[in-house]
């Protein structure tokens, strides 16, 4: 299969430097980088994804989330809650989220590529429990399962504006085949369905992002544009700490997630059981 | 199994999603939350013409286990193989989130989650993968006071994004039937070429992650037949042994030694896998 990711530089290796001053990573991980910095004058940890063309497995030399990328996630925020455990204040996690998709292959299904992404989210949903607040920052691809293991747990979202962000379920290709249609049919269905679309302003229109940013300079950002992003890592940061609330509920509030809400309060009402 | 046996035998995998549930509570304690009668439609599914169902797919039965206050989420492979779409996904998070909200109240509710489905619906593509990440939310919240039971039993296994949340559960049991994995065969086939994975060669995916093969390699708990009785058995047994000190999904430091020992040079096989996390992962 082409690869079509190497013509453009990663836009999440290009975000994570910005951001953090291009501080030295923690370990000495090929695929996974965790940067300690500064966010809103306290330490905080950013992690990210990133293209690693000689990994040992095969299919993850994209920028895919491997077995072994899933478990380096949990490690570092593993890491971080262990820093913290007896502190008052926990530091901030930051995702920079530019994650292709789970790595596809035989090596992966046999070892349980699952279990590593189940390490990786649950780590992140530990955190964000614990009292780190977690924020998730897509600046290019939030696939399927890769997006789960890696930024999907945050207490807030942010996404940029950009033709190159895109969050989904799963690639066309294949989502044309499991689905029996052809990838234009799919293509113009995802236009009317809001949440079959690609695009990062459909995505919006769910409800599940806190802010999109609109950066001026997407291939090459400014000083404006990361001060703009850093501005809005501090505002969700200070609006995270403003709430009681260590859930996912605040994404359900969006025009499209009546179902969502219904449901929960169909639940809620019935739970007790009033004959008992 | 003997004739005799396999004759009165109370196939587990052949019951629909309601019918598990049943057959898992105590006699007497099923109660349906959120059932068809609420006629919970995807609104999804209908704007584009495609079938619908009223539960869609998702049975919520709160009930006792062993005595225990229960909640079983069960999921109808029967219905658009088993996705999770909105309303769905919803039921299952909806129904975790106030089994933690029990327990933040003193009452030790329980829950089991019976997995059988492809992971997201997509035809609901984003808000599919977003209640799975409210599920997996709800998992951990959850698995802090009372253990989370997963069940696979087939004959549709667990995929996609839902493997993940299988992966997040206290205690897993699957079948032989049953197939346990992220990336369904079809998908890899599309993704990676027929050399990576055949998705016609039925040996080679139960090989790899069938229930056998999963409990043999430590990424599942118990193995057992499809009888319904075993089924309870071995979850009441699981669901007794408590909240543990450290769940499998916590383990990165055991997989991260285990999978520096695989040569990833060569195609993967079954016994290779065995053999390093029977070991690492004792």
């Amino acid at each position: 299969m082409m690869d079509t990711n190497t013509k453009q530089p990663a836009r999440g290796a290009m975000w994570l430097r910005l951001l953090t001053g291009g501080a030295r990573p923690a370990h000495d991980w090929a695929s996974v980088q965790a940067v300690d910095a500064i966010l809103a004058g306290q330490p905080a940890r950013y992690i990210a994804v990133v293209p690693d063309p000689d990994n040992r497995f095969p299919r993850v030399r994209n920028g895919e989330v491997g077995l072994v990328e899933g478990w380096q996630l949990a490690r570092a925020v593993q890491e971080v809650m262990a820093l913290d455990r007896d502190a008052a204040l926990k530091r901030p996690i930051v995702a920079v989220i530019d994650v292709p998709s789970q790595a596809y292959g035989r090596r992966e299904e046999a070892y349980g590529i699952h279990q590593a992404l189940a390490g990786a989210a649950g780590a992140y949903a530990q955190a964000r429990l614990a009292g780190h607040p977690v924020i998730g920052l897509v600046v290019g691809q939030a696939m399927s399962g890769a997006f789960l293991a890696h930024g999907y747990q945050a207490n807030r979202l942010i996404a940029l504006d950009d033709p190159a962000v895109q969050v989904h379920a799963m690639g066309k290709a294949s989502a044309a085949r499991v689905t029996l249609r052809s990838v234009e049919a799919l293509e113009k269905l995802a236009a009317s369905v809001p949440p079959m679309a690609y695009d990062i302003k459909s995505f919006a229109s769910l409800g599940i992002l806190w802010k999109v940013l609109e950066p001026t300079n997407l291939a090459l950002p400014d000083e404006q544009d990361i001060a703009l992003v850093h501005g809005a890592l501090e505002a969700a940061l200070a609006d995270i700490l403003a709430d009681p609330g260590r859930d996912l509920s605040g994404r359900l509030q969006g025009r499209h997630r009546q179902a969502s809400r219904r449901v929960r309060e169909l639940l809620d009402m019935e739970w007790e059981d009033k004959q008992a | 199994m003997s004739i005799d046996k396999l004759l009165q035998r109370d196939s587990f995998i052949e019951r629909g999603a309601r019918s598990r549930a049943h057959a898992l509570l105590d006699p007497g304690s099923f109660r349906e939350l959120a059932g068809p009668f609420e006629r919970l439609y995807s609104p999804w599914l209908a704007m584009q013409k495609l079938v619908t169902q009223a539960d869609d797919g998702v049975v919520v039965a709160k009930g006792r286990l062993d005595g225990q206050p229960t909640v079983v989420l069960a999921i109808e492979g029967a219905f658009q193989g088993g996705s999770m779409g909105e309303i769905g996904g919803a039921k299952i998070a909806g129904a975790l989130e106030l089994a933690a909200r029990d327990n933040r109240k003193g009452v030790p509710t329980q829950a089991v989650i019976l997995f059988e489905t492809g992971g997201v619906r997509l035809q609901e593509a984003n808000l599919g993968l977003a209640a799975i990440a409210e599920i997996q939310s709800a998992i951990v919240d959850l698995r802090r006071y009372r253990p989370v039971v997963g069940v696979s039993a087939g004959t549709v296994g667990c995929y996609g994004g839902m493997s993940i949340a299988a992966g997040l559960c206290t205690y897993l049991v699957l079948t032989r039937e049953a197939r346990l994995g992220l990336n369904g065969p079809q998908v890899i086939e599309q993704e990676a070429g027929v050399a990576e994975f055949d998705a016609r060669q039925r040996s080679l995916i139960w090989g790899l992650t069938g229930g056998e093969q999963r409990v043999a390699s430590r990424l599942a708990d118990a193995c057992v037949a499809d009888d319904s009785l075993e089924v309870r058995s071995t979850v009441i047994a699981l669901l007794a042994r408590g909240v543990p000190p450290v769940h499998r999904s916590e383990r990165a430091a055991d997989f991260l030694a285990c999978l520096d020992q695989v040569d990833a040079a060569t195609q993967a096989t079954a016994a290779d896998a065995r053999a390093i996390y029977a070991k690492g992962l004792e």
